[in-house]
């Protein structure tokens, strides 16, 4: 990397900054901002700024498989301005789909030339699931299948970003029954890094963020047991919730036109999946920093969980028991276990009755008055003397 | 033979001549393992209380503002601290697996003998299809009692490695990290929690299943089951105790258990 980075061929990405009008001072509010949602100390918006003053380049192919392009819709809707610009536009994307003038064989060309070029360099972005079924038919690129373009492509990969929900888990194309046999990058790549950026989409400012961790570190993020951004995804989005408060004092919006929703009570009675959900809405929100879902009354669908579509109904706490029929939750198939067991308890106390008459209740010998009054006198006289 | 130990039973001054058969009184259950029980108790109830009011909370309050209550707090706060307790209560009942007596030890709880086969097979068919009556009369529980407990043993491992895994989110000390790596398997954190949630419905079908037979066995056996727990007394026939067929890791033996076998000993009359 470090070879190509300082190349004095291509202008750093500062200097291409200047060349667009990007003034001094907006370039330090973008580092200032950079370093505050990697959660760095203050002297991280000077290694920032160094980075992006000294480095030219990080050469990126961003491969779309799978997908609604709702990753790249989130990124583009970065909340500062040259975010999206600079770190997609000018820096990076030697090859997207969505967004390169290339087409057809030009496009092919020019993913060819990057990889051999910048081969063990570049990172690989991926948007989209894979999908391995039928040889990999439900999926082709310029005649190559979706897992032989991923593999061909990371091969060369320095590291691999998986965005969103389908690259890191599979999203609504490998819900069940998973027609195409939609997998994660995960399930294909092995052998590389690959930082996990969940979410459907993923929140621009956490897309804009991890880019800019790669530049400046010239290395992964701290990630979990996941693969995900610790800095980002370490929370749930109930520990963020400004709803929380109204869980923890059992005030729940019972149903979504009541009062209570009104008043902006706790949405987990409306299927709210804040609690198991790992994310940053609460805190970065959305759309520059306007809103999220729970803030727009709305319960959290878990959409940065894997699996998040088979554990509908989205507006219930309790998922249906696959294999149960609709509207078979856990407590209904309890509560009828439970009632079944009960009547198979009471015909075995009658069976029990009617078959151990003869063994249960009193038996000869057992009477307790016969025995009192079978006890034997001692021979020298009453036991007791004195009555 | 059988009828030679009821004889000298029967000659024994303090056993007036009335008494057919002869119990004894003898010490099964150690304190430790009684405390387990009831202290297993008392957490199985809070709990399945707790576990079921955060599954579904009622609407207690439908009005006021957050800063005038915090029960369902407390209730959470209730379930993790009676978890803790009943990790502790587990840990001791394991340690006792070890150090306990002959009724208490973990060997009974894994079926490994081809006996212990056999007489899973005549306690179903003595207790549940009811087509025999040579009941078995094991000093400590039976067979598939045993066994029972240990199936119960893996659920209350389940409900404390997932419930640990949950928490783990939410806290800051070292033992529930412990178990945060068993979420992937489950899919998600949400999978896990149904799961959790599942696991309330088993030991309640458990609870049932486990009080009734406790009432049919003190009912029908008459040996003082229920008491028992509390005490640590049973009261076994003394033939039973004694007799060299008495086998199988949890004591006991073989006795028919109908009026025939007992009223074959009629009252010997008054000397
Ligand atoms: C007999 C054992 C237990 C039973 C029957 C039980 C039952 C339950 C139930 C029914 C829920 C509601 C789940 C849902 O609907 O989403 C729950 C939640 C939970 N339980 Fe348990 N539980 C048991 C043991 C434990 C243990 C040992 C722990 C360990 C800390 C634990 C931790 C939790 C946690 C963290 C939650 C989620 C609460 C929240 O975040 O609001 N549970 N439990
Ligand atoms: S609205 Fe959802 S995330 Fe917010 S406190 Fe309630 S359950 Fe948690």
């Amino acid at each position: 990397m470090p070879a190509l980075l300082e190349s004095p061929v291509v202008p750093t990405i500062y200097e291409q900054m200047q060349s667009r009008g990007v003034n001094r001072r907006d370039f330090l509010k973008f580092c200032a901002w950079m370093s505050a949602y990697l959660g760095l100390q203050e002297s991280g918006i000077a290694q920032i700024a160094r980075a992006i003053e000294t480095r030219r380049r990080l050469p990126v192919v961003w491969m779309h498989f799978q997908e609604c392009t709702c990753c790249s819709e989130s990124f583009l809707r970065s909340s500062h301005p040259i975010v999206a610009d600079i770190l997609l536009d000018k820096l990076s994307l030697d090859y997207t789909e969505t967004l390169q003038a290339a087409a057809g064989q030009q496009a092919e060309e020019v993913l060819q030339d990057t990889i051999k070029r910048y081969r063990g360099e570049y990172v690989m972005l991926v948007e989209g699931s894979i999908p391995i079924g039928a040889d990999g038919a439900y999926c082709v690129v310029g005649g190559k299948s979706a897992i032989d373009s991923v593999r061909e492509v990371a091969a060369g990969a320095k590291a691999i970003i998986a965005w969103g929900n389908c690259a890191c888990a599979g999203c609504v194309q490998s819900a069940n029954p998973n027609p195409t046999q939609a997998m994660p990058v995960k399930a294909i790549i092995k052998d590389k890094p690959i930082i996990h950026v969940q979410g459907c989409p993923p929140i621009a400012e956490v897309m804009a963020g991890v880019l800019v961790h790669l530049l400046t570190f010239d290395r992964l993020p701290q990630l979990d047991a996941l693969g995900r951004p610790k800095v980002f995804y370490s929370a749930r989005v109930h520990d963020t919730c400004y709803r929380r408060p109204n869980f923890d004092a059992g005030l729940f919006v019972e149903t979504f036109d009541d009062a209570n929703a009104k008043k902006g009570y706790c949405l987990y009675k409306m299927g709210c999946r804040g609690p198991t959900t790992y994310n940053a809405c609460g805190s970065l929100k959305w759309n520059n920093g306007t809103s999220f879902p729970i803030q727009s009354g709305h319960p959290c669908l878990g959409c940065s969980e894997a699996g998040f579509w088979d554990n509908g109904p989205f507006y219930r706490r309790l998922t249906n028991v696959p294999g149960f029929g609709i509207e078979s939750t856990a407590d209904r198939l309890g509560v009828t276990a439970l009632g079944a067991t009960a009547v198979a308890l009471a015909a075995h106390a009658a069976v029990t009755r009617v078959r151990k008459r003869d063994t249960i209740g009193e038996q000869p010998g057992e009477n307790a008055e016969a025995a009192e009054a079978s006890r034997p006198t001692p021979p020298d006289g009453p036991a007791n003397p004195e009555i | 033979m059988k009828s030679d130990a009821m004889k000298s039973e029967c000659a024994r001054p303090a056993a007036p001549a009335a008494a057919p058969r002869a119990f004894i009184r003898v010490y099964v259950w150690e304190a430790p393992v009684r405390l387990f029980h009831w202290a297993n108790v008392a957490c199985l109830l809070t709990l399945g209380a707790t576990g079921y009011l955060i599954g579904s909370p009622p609407a207690f309050l439908t009005s006021g503002d957050a800063s005038s209550g915090y029960w369902f707090g407390t209730v959470r706060f209730v379930h993790f601290l009676a978890a803790y307790l009943f990790v502790a209560v587990m840990m001791l009942r394991l340690y006792w697996a070890f150090a306990g007596n002959k009724y208490a030890r973990w060997r009974n709880f894994l079926p490994l003998t081809r006996q212990q086969a056999r007489d899973a097979v005549q306690v179903a068919k003595v207790e549940l299809l009811q087509v025999s009556n040579e009941s078995l009369e094991p000093m400590g529980h039976n067979v598939v009692a045993y066994f029972t407990y240990a199936g119960t043993f893996l659920l209350a491992l389940f409900s404390i490695v997932s419930g640990f895994a949950l928490y783990a989110a939410t806290s800051q000390s070292w033992f529930p990290h412990l178990f945060i790596r068993i979420i992937p398997w489950f899919g998600s954190e949400y999978t896990l929690r149904a799961w959790h949630h599942a696991a309330l419905w088993l030991f309640a079908l458990f609870v049932l299943i486990h009080v009734y037979l406790c009432i049919y066995e003190d009912y029908v056996d008459g040996r003082g089951a229920i008491s028992s727990m509390i005490g640590g007394w049973k009261f076994v026939p003394r033939d039973v105790a004694a007799s060299p067929q008495a086998q199988g890791l949890s004591g006991g033996g073989r006795r028919r258990r109908s009026r025939a076998a007992t009223g074959g000993q009629q009252p010997p009359t008054a000397p």
